[in-house]
């Protein structure tokens, strides 16, 4: 065995630890995504799992750096499988640069797997259930955190359970410590990642927790929804809230049911949520119609997953924005929001509830599978300010909810509050609520409802640069891709090359021109089969769109898939020597 | 007074003759006679001829979609308590569009009234079959005539613990006052299945056939006897009216939020609670 290290980490360590449902992969990741933070490394972690309660395969991707990260690698450094069907499903990702710590005895045989044999050594602290222990063991080993961090850690996982199961996964832990630091000891594996002591005071969260909490930071004290991944956690977050927020919570018999629930919150002065994906968002088409009709604020959580019908339920797709876009019959404004990692899902979902309240339309925020399940760590939210401005007006008796506006907007007044009687109807109706088959007044109303489009220009938020302004390849993203993209203009690193994303899809911003036109060529990346946003900006900036990146295997962009698919588009030389690049 | 309900200038899209009439005046009368002010009431409603009633009345509107007015209500009522609902539909609207909304509404037990406008028939849409036609009724739609077993929305929610189940007729307007006043004050979710003819649609279920079919329950009746009471809804050759079921001991929906267990007030006039946002975030922090 040769003597120099055969594993040199430099700045960055993509790693993978895949099991079966049940054998604890989520402690890991929380344990490790936890530990290294606090141990003050960058982490970024993504999750991908089978839809199903036990067995299948299930892997964490954790990604650890010397500087913040916010996206996926492809290239696996290190590898912990705990099962063989594990270590099948990843094994076409291994190259001769990757550790593989297992089972020799269970395991096929690879060049790089280094034999750690997790279960045996679980069963000797107590428990071969613990094995997930020495997996954490063996990462903290590997990168030298204090080992009393990882006991603290178990000791709080497993706060409930018997004093014997702590014991046990502590043992089970200093058990993999010990392997992964002889690892580093006798120079097989060389870490030169530098921890950086403040990251440990920073947040660490997942795109679900972002969206809750910038939910409860936009005054939201109503939520109706059923339960649908990957929407489920942001209702679920909001549960745990309910007492200390005074938020009505309800599992709604069907999302029919759920977006009724929120419009009927708003009219009575609630802030009303619904948390969905796809099919759920199809079945709440014609409230959002309605909302549109009333003109009711509404915000909605749309968490995309790969359709269609039920699709890949587990997995992400950026596969929805048109359907957001044209759900609901009629004509009628409304807002697309679409943040591109944890700190834009917090300010977004917060100023969804401050634009849906002051403009009366639905606002829409579009997520995916890969946001809201991947975790990471920023230095802090965008907390200036939690003061909640409402928009509604106590009302005189004279009061018309429908008045004609300049603006489109007509005072809101809500059921109690003030002299005046509130009346809305779904029928076209007049300034003061009741129906109307006026056909004059019907021009006037549907006129006055899609203003309210055109003032939703006001409150705009620009696309942001991602590089130099003195670009001539523009290369476009939405939503999650934001970090994805970013890196993968990095490493690029071509000049002329720049990056614009958008965070506000629709209506599209009217910054974005300036932006679009100076570009000689425009590339647009999104996580689809058919470039929806693509076709969007063709048809509402009027631009061509030169190459369309698109990635539609349920799986989110890696910056080296991305890197090397720019490539390709803008006919940039191959780069074969990406070691060390990332 | 039921004056102070009326609204001015109104045309009325009810055909001459309509059960709608009625239901509208005792409404008012039973309203007016439990002092409920207009400013504090709200009818949600949903589509039909009987979802236009509270257009034709002093009250806060939610006229939303076909089948949802009770989503739409119990969460009016879960946003603001102190506002007295009513959910207000016709048969097709609350049994059939909307008849998984009225399963759940019944679990939930909100504190609002339901009232549903039974007529055995669609109106708005031109004389097809309801949930509730009888086996036989022939239609432009049913040319052989219903064959389906007709919807019983009082069994079924006996059936699910409903707190307040009763039927009435609009002909019989006493009787009908006196029960409405009882579902309006009546603390949790309550039913009341209003029998009507349509005049247009429905030449089978008129006001005679009503007159005939219909009787009251007697004053013996327990409605705290929930076996007594799925017996008394299953009765289908004639039709009892009054009080079928009540369970008072049911808590509402609103008593089981944990929004309202330490502040009474409706949620617009709250704020949120940044100092525990910020307690939340830095937990985030995870030292």
């Amino acid at each position: 065995m040769s003597m120099s290290s055969e594993y040199r980490w430099e700045t960055n360590v993509n790693m993978v630890l895949a099991g079966a449902a049940g054998q604890g992969i989520q402690t890991i990741e929380q344990g490790v995504t936890r530990l290294l933070k606090q141990a003050g490394f960058h982490v970024f972690a993504t999750k991908e799992y089978m839809s199903r309660i036990r067995g299948g395969s299930n892997s964490t991707q954790i990604r650890i750096a010397s500087h913040p990260i916010a996206a996926p690698l492809d290239r696996i450094d290190l590898f912990i499988p705990l099962d063989e069907a594990a270590f099948i499903r990843y094994s076409p990702r291994l190259t001769s640069a990757s550790l593989v710590l297992g089972d020799r005895s269970r395991l096929p045989s690879h060049p790089g797997l280094v034999d750690m044999p997790l279960a045996a050594l679980a069963e000797k602290a107590g428990d071969s259930r613990y094995a997930n222990s020495v997996a954490i063991g063996a990462v903290m080993g590997l990168l030298g955190v204090c080992p009393n961090l990882m006991n603290d850690f178990l000791c709080q996982r497993y706060v409930d359970q018997p004093e014997k199961v702590i014991e046990g996964n502590q043992a089970a832990a200093t058990a993999g410590y010990e392997a992964g630091r002889n690892l580093v000891e006798n120079g097989r594996v060389q870490i030169a990642l530098q921890s950086s002591p403040g990251v440990s005071n920073d947040l660490l969260l997942n795109g679900s927790e972002a969206v809750g909490l910038g939910a409860l930071a936009g005054g939201c004290n109503f939520i109706s929804s059923y339960p649908m991944s990957p929407a489920t956690a942001v209702l679920t977050f909001l549960a745990r809230q309910a007492a200390d927020f005074g938020l009505v919570v309800d599992q709604a018999e069907d999302e029919i049911a759920a977006v009724n629930m929120a419009l009927g919150a708003w009219f009575a002065g609630a802030r009303g949520l619904v948390s969905t994906s796809g099919g759920g968002f199809d079945l709440m088409a014609e409230g959002l119609s309605l909302a549109g009709m009333i003109e009711s604020p509404l915000v909605v959580h749309l968490a995309q997953r790969p359709g269609p019908a039920t699709g890949l339920p587990t997995r992400t797709e950026q596969g929805d924005l048109l359907l957001a876009l044209h759900s609901g019959h009629g004509e009628f404004p409304r807002l697309l929001l679409a943040p591109g990692g944890l700190q834009e899902a917090f300010a977004l979902t917060r100023q969804a509830f401050h634009l849906a309240d002051k403009y009366q339309v639905p606002v829409i925020i579009l997520t995916d599978q890969f946001l809201v399940d991947s975790f990471g760590n920023i230095p802090d939210l965008d907390i200036i300010d939690l003061q909640v401005k409402h928009h509604f007006i106590k009302s005189e008796a004279d009061y018309a909810r429908y008045q004609v506006t300049a603006s489109g907007i007509s005072p809101r007044a809500l059921p109690g509050y003030g002299e005046g009687m509130v009346c809305l109807d779904s029928d076209e109706h007049d300034e003061s609520g009741h129906i109307s088959e006026d056909l004059a007044l019907r021009r006037t109303m549907t006129e006055k409802r899609l203003r309210k489009g055109g003032e939703l220009l006001n409150d705009a938020i620009a696309p942001k640069l991602l590089g130099s302004s003195d670009y001539h390849t523009l290369v476009i993203g939405w939503g999650s891709t934001c970090h994805v993209l970013r890196e993968a203009l990095e490493t690029l690193g071509e000049q002329p090359v720049a990056g614009l994303h958008f965070s506000q899809v629709y209506p599209l911003p009217p910054q974005s021109e300036q932006w679009l036109l100076r570009a000689e060529q425009l590339v647009v990346v999104e996580c689809n089969a058919t470039g929806q946003f693509a076709d969007l900006l063709e048809q509402a900036a009027g631009c061509r769109i030169d190459h369309r990146i698109l990635k539609y295997d349920g799986l989110p962009f890696t910056v080296e898939d991305l890197v090397a698919r720019l490539r390709a588009a803008l006919d940039l030389p191959d780069q074969t020597d990406q070691e060390g690049g990332i | 007074m039921p004056q102070d309900y009326e609204l001015p200038d109104l045309d009325i899209a009810w055909c001459p003759g309509c059960g709608n009439f009625g239901i509208l005046t005792l409404l008012k009368k039973a309203l007016a006679e439990l002092s409920i002010e207009p400013r504090q009431l709200v009818i949600a409603s949903g589509i039909g001829q009987a979802a236009k009633t509270p257009h034709y009345l002093k009250s806060h509107v939610f006229n939303g979609l076909h089948g949802r007015a009770l989503p739409a209500a119990t969460a009016i009522k879960a946003g603001n308590p102190q506002l007295t609902v009513i959910a207000q539909g016709g048969d097709g609207d609350m049994y059939g569009e909307g008849g998984n909304h009225f399963l759940h509404a019944i679990r939930r037990n909100p504190d609002l009234t339901h009232l549903v406008h039974d007529n055995m028939v669609y109106g708005l849409t031109k004389g097809q079959a309801s949930p509730t036609s009888q086996p036989g009724f022939v239609t432009p739609l049913q040319v052989d005539g219903v064959c389906q077993e007709p919807f019983n929305p009082l069994s079924v929610a006996i059936a699910l613990n409903a707190s307040f189940v009763a039927r009435i007729y609009v002909g019989a307007v006493a009787h009908a006052v006196t029960v409405l006043k009882a579902a309006l004050r009546h603390h949790g979710y309550a039913l009341v299945d209003i029998l009507q003819p349509c005049v247009s649609f429905n030449r089978l279920n008129t006001y005679e056939w009503f007159e005939e079919h219909c009787y009251f329950l007697e004053e013996g009746h327990d409605p705290e006897d929930r076996q007594a009471a799925f017996a008394r809804a299953c009765e289908t050759e004639r039709l009892p009216l009054g009080i079928f079921y009540r369970d008072s001991k049911r808590k509402t929906f609103e008593e089981h939020l944990a929004a309202y267990r330490h502040d009474s007030r409706p949620l617009y006039q709250r704020s949120p609670n940044t100092g525990r946002l910020h307690e939340l975030i830095n937990d985030k922090r995870l030292n």
